[in-house]
């Protein structure tokens, strides 16, 4: 057991990944020599070679199209892509190729690529580089979605996600890469695609993910100083959408609070609060509340502060299911 | 508006051509010594004559009502039977949704390609099996596709190539540009074949590039050669030469073959709106089909019993892939459910239970 960042968890992640099949590829801008912008592939081309971790031309539809070219050849590409906002150039391949070839194919042609963003705000960044575009791809049939909230589920979860057959879109909070916990490498890992309770209470259920885990921990400690004991769940797999837990849990608490960096309008927690309304409706004390970031482009950072959920609007969306 | 559409149609000093549309054997500097057997040549028949009687059987049946749609690719046999011969067992073949003479040269039952027109499936056939990837709609995708297949046979250390087909109007896009960066740099073992049929949809080859197609590969960095598409002698030694040239390790190729889409863009088309009927004619006069009979007949290298055993080949031909298209099965609605994942999604699976339990609430309510 040791102390490790985020970022470092991944790598090492990536590394066992590479380690345990010679067919896993890592492709991307800058995920050589550099070692990544945020450095999540450091030292992995220097042990595993340019053929092995790519440095790629700058265009990030070719990253995707030729990952699916390695794909139908046996590998399994895994595609950095550097920032969330530049995910869109190559949005076709991953909505029209990747999330369709198994189907088109009738499984002939699996797609066992993983593409990584770092997603989310709070670092102060200009434009494109704060974004949380989970919906488009979790609204994608064919995608999986996921993201890892701490080190010892990146590290488990990008494993996991290499090994899927199926094409995985994975997230990681940008903000919290150098964030440490303990990472025992020896556990047994949760389940991909499986929302986890990090914290039980019986007052409220507090459901988010990626970067939005802390906050809502942190604002679960606060409540308690208010006398409302929070149950938080990390959802981790955004597709498919593991939320037997969220159910059990809201039947007992009869209060939910969605929380997310992505805008409103249309999101995941539109759909959990449609789906915990079709199986909760007669045990709910409150209509589902949703803290979110607003209908807008993402602000210029000396604005983003109040654009992203916060420990004060968490509590006051937690406060207000108590209002019914 | 002063741009001529043809501008780099016509024939020019380095468009390679070894067979002219009056059917005579012509030379080019650097192929003298190119020869084909008798047999060859009957063999490229053949094969003109059984693709274009499937072509026409797909525009038939989709007037009957029995495919969705069907996009035609009379006029340009030479080009795809050219390379298509061209190709090694090992070698790899990525498609547009028009390339039906290069699926018959790998062997692909025509009746998968009727298949997916009719929309019982997007493509039936093995790619692996068969080293021909599914059809690919959206213009371009599948030059990626191809360049990341070809660094995958790098890493292999194999000695096999990919043909990677595409046409003038994808020669705009973004991942076809990409896909030649890609190529370049990585220096694959991929050929570009790009069949510039001078029409996307209605809009002509002016409109999609300012210099000529082939030209475009010396600023990626490797080579471009323009060849009569409607030659299949010029096509089959271009792109013989090019696959060769990528197997052994010199990197990818640009092939820009001239031809012509003689008929729609598909069968929703109606190209009287766009092109007049003189240019149509001035290229019928060019007919790839017709200079190899002219040459087999002139050199005596076929006889009137070779024409009219490939012509009732032709026919039992259309004929069985007719019957059997007709009688392909309708996939039923549970079908969409199949294969979206490899893992089973719950939600998906979820859907998939509600939405035959609905179905199976109408069992038996009509006779």
């Amino acid at each position: 057991m040791s102390k490790v960042t985020l970022g470092k968890a991944l790598n090492l992640g990536l590394r066992k990944a590479l380690e345990d099949d010679p067919k896993v590829l890592i492709m991307g801008e800058d995920v050589g020599r550099l070692g990544g912008v945020f450095r999540v592939t450091d030292g992995l081309q220097k042990d595993f070679g340019e053929d092995r971790v790519i440095d790629t031309p700058l265009a990030e539809s070719g990253i995707i199209g030729t990952a699916v070219g390695l794909a139908m050849r046996g590998y399994r590409p895994i595609c950095e892509i550097q920032f969330d906002g530049f995910v869109f150039p190559g949005f076709d391949q991953i909505v029209n190729q990747v999330a369709k070839l198994r189907y088109r194919s009738q499984g002939r042609v699996p797609m066992p690529i993983v593409i990584r963003i770092p997603f989310g705000g709070g670092i102060g960044a200009v434009e494109h580089h704060s974004e949380s575009p989970e919906t488009y791809f979790a609204h994608t049939a064919g995608l999986k979605v996921v993201a890892c909230s701490n080190p010892t589920d990146a590290y488990w979860m990008i494993q996991q996600a290499v090994s899927s057959d199926d094409p995985i879109v994975f997230f990681e909070p940008k903000r919290r890469y150098h964030e440490k916990a303990d990472l025992d490498e020896e556990a047994n890992p949760y389940p991909l695609h499986a929302a986890r309770v990090l914290r039980s209470g019986g007052d409220v259920t507090v459901l988010t993910w990626g970067p939005s885990v802390k906050t809502c921990m942190d604002a679960a400690d606060a409540a308690r100083e208010d006398g409302h004991e929070v149950e938080l769940i990390d959802l981790r797999s955004l597709s498919p959408m593991d939320l037997d837990p969220v159910y059990a849990s809201v039947e007992r608490t009869g209060r939910l609070v969605v929380v997310h960096e992505s805008p409103r309008t249309a999101s995941l927690s539109a759909e959990v609060s449609a789906l915990v309304t079709e199986r909760c409706f007669y045990h709910l004390e409150a209509p589902v509340q949703r803290v979110t970031g607003f209908d807008v482009p993402y602000p210029p950072a000396r604005v983003e502060d109040g654009f992203l959920p916060d420990l004060d609007r968490v509590l006051a969306a937690v406060d207000h299911t108590f209002e019914f | 508006m002063t741009v001529d559409s043809m501008a780099s149609t016509r024939p020019r000093g380095d468009c390679v051509q070894l067979l002219t549309p009056e059917g005579e054997r012509v030379t080019h500097p650097g192929y003298e010594d190119v020869d084909f057997s008798p047999e060859q040549v009957r063999g490229f028949y053949r094969d003109f004559v059984l693709v274009r009687r499937i072509d026409t059987e797909g525009t038939a049946l989709q007037r009957q009502g029995e495919l969705g749609i069907w996009a035609s690719l009379l006029g340009q046999e030479a080009a795809q039977v050219g390379s298509g011969r061209a190709l090694e067992p090992g070698d790899f073949v990525f498609p547009t949704y028009r390339e039906h003479g290069v699926a018959w040269c790998r062997g692909i039952d025509p009746v998968n390609l009727l298949g997916l027109f009719r929309g019982v499936d997007h493509g039936a056939w093995d790619p692996a099996e068969m080293n021909f990837g599914l059809y690919t709609i959206v213009i371009g995708a599948q030059s990626l596709h191809a360049t990341g297949y070809a660094m995958g046979m790098q890493r292999d250390g194999a000695e096999d190539a990919v043909l990677a087909y595409f046409g003038d109007g994808a020669s705009a896009q973004g991942d076809v540009n990409e896909a030649f960066i890609w190529a370049g740099v990585f220096n694959a073992p991929i050929v570009f074949f790009c069949q510039n049929n001078q029409w996307a949809i209605s809009v002509p080859l002016a409109r999609q590039t300012r210099a000529p197609l082939y030209q475009r590969a010396q600023g990626f960095g490797f080579p471009g050669v323009q060849v009569d598409g409607n030659d299949v002698f010029a096509v089959h030694e271009v792109t013989k030469r090019a696959l060769r040239g990528a197997r052994e390790g010199n990197g990818p190729t640009l092939i820009e073959a001239v031809t012509y889409r003689m008929g729609p863009h598909t069968t929703t088309d109606d190209p009287t709106r766009y092109r007049i009927a003189s240019e149509v004619e001035e290229w019928r006069l060019k007919d790839p089909i017709e200079r190899v009979r002219v040459y087999l007949a002139r050199n005596g290298l076929a006889d009137q019993a070779f024409f009219d055993s490939v012509d009732e080949e032709a026919n039992d031909l259309a004929a069985s892939i007719r019957k059997r298209c007709i009688e392909l099965p309708d996939p039923g609605p549970m079908r969409m459910f199949q294969q979206v994942y490899a893992e089973p999604s719950p939600t998906l699976e979820r859907e998939r239970a509600e939405y035959e339990e609905y179905l199976a609430g109408f069992e038996g309510s009509h006779a």
